[in-house]
């Protein structure tokens, strides 16, 4: 079975992440309900399998950039979790210093190019950290994650006419959830998403993004093909968002019984226990005190960003330029 | 000292930089030309001619030609900023960067603040500007107020060839995102430039000209016509001091007021339309700050508030020249309080 020759490791790694990323997300809604988090955030939970499936293939000089729904992509690339909670609490030890915001999450000593506001936002910069490295000569590839709102903008479609004449190493990774904001994706998507790379001859894939082997085992042809310097690749991956766009999100464009049959079957937490179980890949007692480490991680996580100090006010005026 | 054209010392200034720092690429559209076609290689050197010659000198994996595409490759310009390239894109026209607001406005410029200060975005973005080339209403426009208005950019305008090739040098070498605007119709005009490599500073105006009736501020191509108006002034009896800031971001505020409050009279020549323009800009300032030392209102010539149109007679009208100038100046040496 493909993706089963993963390393005992690699395997717990994932698991790990996956887990931190649910969490993390299933934990920041709860803040956020309490009404101590100051700005908005857009949950990735359900989504977990496709960042951790991709980002599993990188290392800390592969970059990838993300979206407004980021936090699964920081967590996958190895951004701080203290970091991140602090930051969507606005605190001075946030991993921007608490000028960013859930939106804004970045560390690029991790190549983590940033979470976006803009829809559509990464893929020029993921283009721009491909050329950086097709030029300097470097094996590195990148990553622009972007959604079924995200393939509409011009800039993707730009970037991705870009990546293939220019043969960049970027693999577009197209989380399709079924909606943009509130809006089902079969109401504004034309045609199938994979054509669109198939029309460039770029070369593509369609996911289940619910299956974490499925994910990696793509995601590492698409890898190696950038690594090689044959060009980007699309991927097409199909998953489901849990919560609504935003935090906060009544959600009621879906029915209580489609949102329960969401969370039933398409769940990649249990998928992967499944599988690594049947397979005798990992013991389930080794997954369940994985779910406890990472659960008193992220109470960690809050308790120390609730604690910790709002910037200082001097830092309003400060990082605008590196000199003026 | 040699006498090189505007164009020429852009393109020295690229030469130069290039040379000295392998990480320094050019993109944009016909930056060479002719790539993929059956004719001359580096057929354009740009639509303008400033980037003629990189492509032999570099080779096509640092000078790219581009889809038109300016959302995509200004987008990946900053990403490949932010990840250790130092480009600089090309956009025919400012005009132009209409299509790649974003680009700008919400990812570059933003980056090092919203990331808590660890980005670093050395990213040069070149545009013609400005009115006279019956380019009309989409090819014509002196947009760098727009600019000046977003922090994390700064933005250039150069007036002579001998600035132009340091400031360019100073916009590749500087560690933030910079729009460098030339004034198309300056591309032929010549002056003394050295043939080394040389920076003129950011934020630091250059007085052209000292005079201590009135103080005439201006930008690029109307630095040409405040001097004009200045001599025309000087014959008459009227001595300016003419200053060009270079920069509008960052912008030099203290020889501004030092020179406004010595002449207490300042009149202020902008190619922009006249709302939230530089005009407005630098009047609030001085307004602000040198209240006292004025003997007179400050006066603003500007375009008026209509886009650039296309009959000559019109554009014409359009543009800033030196009679309306010599007129403000002499309205505000006449002023009496009252």
């Amino acid at each position: 079975m493909t993706g089963l020759q993963l390393s005992r490791e690699e395997l717990l790694k994932a698991y790990r992440l996956m887990r931190m990323i649910r969490v993390f997300e299933d934990r920041v809604s709860a803040e956020m309900a309490s009404g101590d988090i100051p700005g908005n955030t857009h949950l990735y939970a359900g989504q977990e399998a496709s960042a951790v499936g991709i980002c599993l293939h990188l290392s800390e000089s592969d970059r990838i950039a993300s979206t407004h729904r980021g936090h699964g992509h920081c967590i996958a690339k190895g951004c701080d979790v203290d970091g991140m909670m602090a930051e969507i609490f606005g605190k001075d030890t946030g991993i921007c210093r608490g000028k960013g915001g859930s939106m804004h999450i970045a560390d690029l000593s991790k190549g983590m190019l940033g979470a976006n506001g803009i829809v559509g936002g990464a893929p020029p910069i993921a283009c721009g950290a491909a050329l950086t490295s097709q030029i300097l000569g470097r094996n590195d590839v990148s990553v622009a994650f972007t959604g079924d709102g995200g393939i509409n903008q011009g800039t993707t479609a730009e970037s991705m006419n870009l990546a293939q004449v220019w043969k960049l190493p970027v693999i577009f990774a197209v989380e399709d959830n079924g909606f943009g904001e509130a809006t089902a994706s079969s109401f504004v998507v034309a045609g199938e998403i994979t054509k669109r790379a198939e029309a460039l001859g770029m070369a593509f894939a369609k996911v289940d993004g619910v299956d974490f082997f499925a994910v990696h085992e793509a995601a590492g042809e698409a890898v190696e093909r950038a690594r090689r310097g044959e060009g980007p690749t699309l991927l097409h991956i199909e998953t489901p968002r849990y919560y609504g766009h935003f935090s906060g999100d009544p959600d009621n464009y879906r029915t209580a019984e489609e949102k329960a049959a969401m969370r039933r079957d398409r769940d990649c937490l249990p998928r992967f226990r499944r599988r690594v179980d049947e397979a005798k890949l990992l013991g389930l007692d080794e997954l369940d005190k994985i779910d406890a480490e990472v659960q008193a991680a992220i109470d960690q996580a809050v308790s120390a960003a609730r604690s910790a100090p709002q910037p200082a006010l001097s830092s309003l005026t400060t990082d605008v330029y590196v000199r003026y | 000292m040699a006498q090189k054209s505007f164009r020429q010392a852009l393109n020295e200034a690229l030469h130069h930089e290039m040379r000295r720092d392998p990480n320094v690429i050019v993109l944009g559209e016909d930056v060479a030309g002719g790539s993929g076609a059956s004719g001359q290689k580096d057929a354009w050197g740009g639509a303008f001619g400033v980037t003629k010659g990189l492509l032999g000198a570099f080779g096509p994996a640092r000078v790219r030609d581009t889809p038109i595409t300016e959302s995509a490759f200004v987008g990946a310009a900053a990403g490949a900023a932010m990840t250790g390239l130092r480009p600089v894109a090309e956009i025919m026209f400012v005009d132009f960067l209409g299509v790649c607001f974003d680009q700008i406005f919400n990812q570059a410029a933003k980056f090092r603040y919203m990331f808590g200060g660890k980005a670093v975005t050395p990213l040069v973005i070149r545009a013609t500007y400005g009115a006279g080339t019956r380019s009309a209403s989409q090819h014509s426009q002196a947009l760098y107020p727009i600019f000046t208005h977003v922090p994390g950019l700064k933005v250039v305008i150069p007036s002579s060839p001998y600035d132009a090739k340091g400031l360019l040098i100073q916009a590749i070498r500087d560690n933030d995102p910079v729009i460098f605007l030339e004034n198309k119709v300056l591309y032929d005009t010549v002056g003394e430039v050295p043939d080394g490599a040389y920076t003129v500073p950011f934020g630091e105006a250059h007085i052209v000209r000292e005079g201590g009736d009135a103080t005439i501020v201006a930008l690029g191509r109307m630095v040409h016509f405040a001097r004009e108006a200045a001599e025309i002034l000087a014959a008459e009896g009227i001595d300016c001091t003419v200053l060009d800031p270079r920069t509008t971001s960052p912008l030099d505020e203290d020889t501004l007021l030092e020179m406004a409050e010595e002449t207490g009279r300042v009149v202020i020549v902008d190619e922009a339309n006249p709302r939230c323009g530089m005009a407005a800009d630098i009047s609030s300032i001085i307004a602000e700050k040198a209240f006292g030392a004025l003997k007179a209102p400050i006066m603003k010539v500007t375009a008026p508030h209509t886009p650039v149109p296309y009959a000559p007679n019109l554009e014409a009208a359009y543009i800033p020249d030196a009679k309306r100038i010599a007129d403000a100046v002499r309205k505000a040496v006449a002023f009496k309080r009252s």
